[in-house]
């Protein structure tokens, strides 16, 4: 097909993709804009197989092939609970095919005998860099979600000197790679050194900071696709890798600001782990007690309720609970009690975990209210039901300025008449801090597993009627 | 078919802003499925494998285009696929 053929088919594409990501704006159009967004990228792939220098299709259709089986089987099969490793796996195939490509690329060029130009080379050195470090984050990111390694921040002494060093070696070599001296060697070394700078990047950053990292390596599966975009001189990869790049990037500013946090302080700041450490022998310089309550006086306080904001948080996906709190909210709501959620934008380990868990558990999305909007209606409200949440309802936030978690935007969720807590047990949360509001007078600590004690509660309110 | 890298630099510069524009409405509500398709839209790097891959001449670029094309054919089909999945959830369903 002729090339000017070609790149239509390619703006076509990235028309759609852009349309297909609008349609995201709303939940009702959302299906038929990733529809339109798939067309999109269908239209993309057919036009590159009619490109001239594409003649040996076995190898094509058989990575396409196993590529799909792979994809659908992870896609059906997946818990909505493990919804961020799933997209922390697919950031890092993204990520390492762009690295692959770049690669393959290079080593024509070497093959050939012809030397890159312009542009080229340091599209060859990003796609590389960003698509290894894209890779090994990814699996870390992975693995500690799936707590398949502890998900708590790794430090070791010299750390910040280490990733500094090897920031230079990175440049160093890529240098190296751009100027054509001392053959492959510093090619190979560098692809060495980005896949261990992917792995040092993420091991100091804890689970509850999963957010931004996952939001962040979005943005480098996008950034990385855009290099081999300049690689190859293709427009359909510049555009559409640049617009995942640009996604990416919002979202880790949300999850930031949602922690009043820099994202220097999220990336290089170790957090949790060094009060982690300090907080073995705390809890001696506050002597008050958290009062443990039952079901059944949660019971009782819901018959007398005519309110209730539900907080959702980590603990609730971790005990699979989002099921048996709706069944408790619809039980609630043939009460004629108003009953509705309210999201903290970092609740759980990724943007948009528990509108998810929920959405999946038919909660209609209408009751799903972000935190500006439902902190004013906390004061009127009868009950608070906070479920496995705790660094964003708690009150140090707005008070302690010493706090880790000081001026952190929270739920204001200590404001409601009563609040009742489900949680493991005392244990402080991901900020190895303790949380006042689990010792204030109007709240009701209910100790045990989510998923159990949510459950408990339904056969309590039903048996009270 | 982008020989000039200023033309290349422009579209990278102008579909930011493009991504910007259009990511910035997407409501909190659908950030993880936000997150999953946008995933699937990075998997366009199979363009590029496709390229790598399709060569006449077998050489150990091909291989690495396949590796290429299955990872980022994972990317895609899972991505949409699972973002579709959770799009459904969000649709108000009569309940019972």
């Amino acid at each position: 097909m002729n090339s000017q053929l070609i790149h239509f088919a390619y703006l076509a594409s990235a028309v759609l993709l852009i349309l297909g990501m609008r349609g995201l704006a709303s939940a009702k159009t959302a299906p038929r804009g990733n529809l339109i967004a798939s067309v999109g990228m269908l239209i993309a792939i057919v036009a590159t197989l009619l490109i001239r220098q594409v003649v040996d299709f076995t190898v094509v259709f058989a990575g396409i092939v196993v590529g799909s089986g792979i994809g659908v089987v992870l896609a059906r099969r997946i818990e909505m609970t493990a919804m961020p490793q799933m997209v922390a796996l697919l950031n890092g195939f993204g990520g390492g095919a762009s690295a692959l490509v770049a690669t393959a690329e290079y080593l024509t060029y070497v093959r050939t005998e012809t030397t890159p130009e312009g542009v080229v080379p340091y599209a060859i050195v990003a796609g590389l860099l960003i698509g290894n470090v894209t890779f090994t984050g990814s699996i870390v990111a992975f693995a500690k979600l799936q707590e398949l390694m502890r998900s708590a921040a790794v430090t070791y002494p010299g750390q910040n000197f280490v990733n500094g060093l090897i920031a230079l070696s990175v440049l160093v070599l890529g240098g190296m790679v751009v100027a054509g001296v001392s053959g492959l060697t510093p090619y190979w070394v560098l692809a060495a050194v980005s896949l261990v700078l992917g792995v040092l990047l993420v091991i100091p950053i804890g689970g509850a900071d999963m957010p931004v990292v996952i939001s962040l390596l979005n943005s480098y599966s996008g950034l990385a696709a855009c290099a081999t975009g300049f690689v190859l001189g293709n427009s359909g990869l510049v555009i559409s890798g640049s617009l995942v790049g640009a996604s990416g990037l919002i979202l880790t500013k949300i999850m930031c600001d949602a922690m009043n946090r820099s994202i220097s302080n999220v990336l290089f700041g170790a957090f949790g782990a060094a009060s982690e450490q300090a907080g073995g022998g705390e809890g001696g310089g506050e002597q008050r007690t958290a009062k443990g309550y039952t079901p059944e006086d949660a019971a009782v306080i819901f018959a007398n309720a005519r309110s209730v904001i539900v907080v959702p948080g980590y603990g609730m996906a971790v005990a699979q609970a989002q099921h048996a709190v709706r069944e408790l909210g619809d039980l609630l709501r043939a009460d004629g009690i108003s009953v509705k959620y309210a999201i903290h934008p970092v609740a759980g380990r990724m943007p948009g975990h528990m509108n998810v868990l929920l959405a999946e558990a038919d909660v209609p999305y209408e009751s799903l209210i972000e935190m500006d909007e439902i902190n004013p209606e906390f004061p009127e409200t009868d009950v608070a039901l906070i479920i496995g949440a705790n660094d964003v309802v708690n009150p140090q936030a707005r008070t302690e300025k010493g706090s880790p978690i000081y001026g952190m935007p929270i739920l204001d969720a200590d404001r409601a008449q009563n609040v009742f807590v489900i949680k493991r047990s005392m244990n402080p949360g991901f900020a190895g801090i303790q949380n006042p509001l689990f010792f204030n007078d109007n709240t009701m600590m209910i100790f045990g597993d989510a998923k159990k004690v949510v459950l408990s509660i339904i056969e309590a309110v039903k048996a009270f009627h | 078919m982008l020989d000039d890298p200023a033309v290349a630099l422009t579209i990278f510069t102008l579909s930011i802003f493009v991504g910007f524009e259009v990511i910035s409405k997407v409501p909190p509500l659908l950030h993880t499925p936000l997150m999953s398709g946008s995933n699937a839209i990075s998997g366009i790097t199979i363009v590029g494998a496709i390229l790598a891959a399709g060569h006449e001449d077998r050489t150990i670029s091909t291989v690495l285009g396949f590796i290429a094309i299955v990872f980022a054919t994972i990317n895609v089909v899972g991505g949409f696929l699972v973002t579709h999945r959770m799009l459904e959830m969000f649709q108000t369903k009569k309940r019972p």
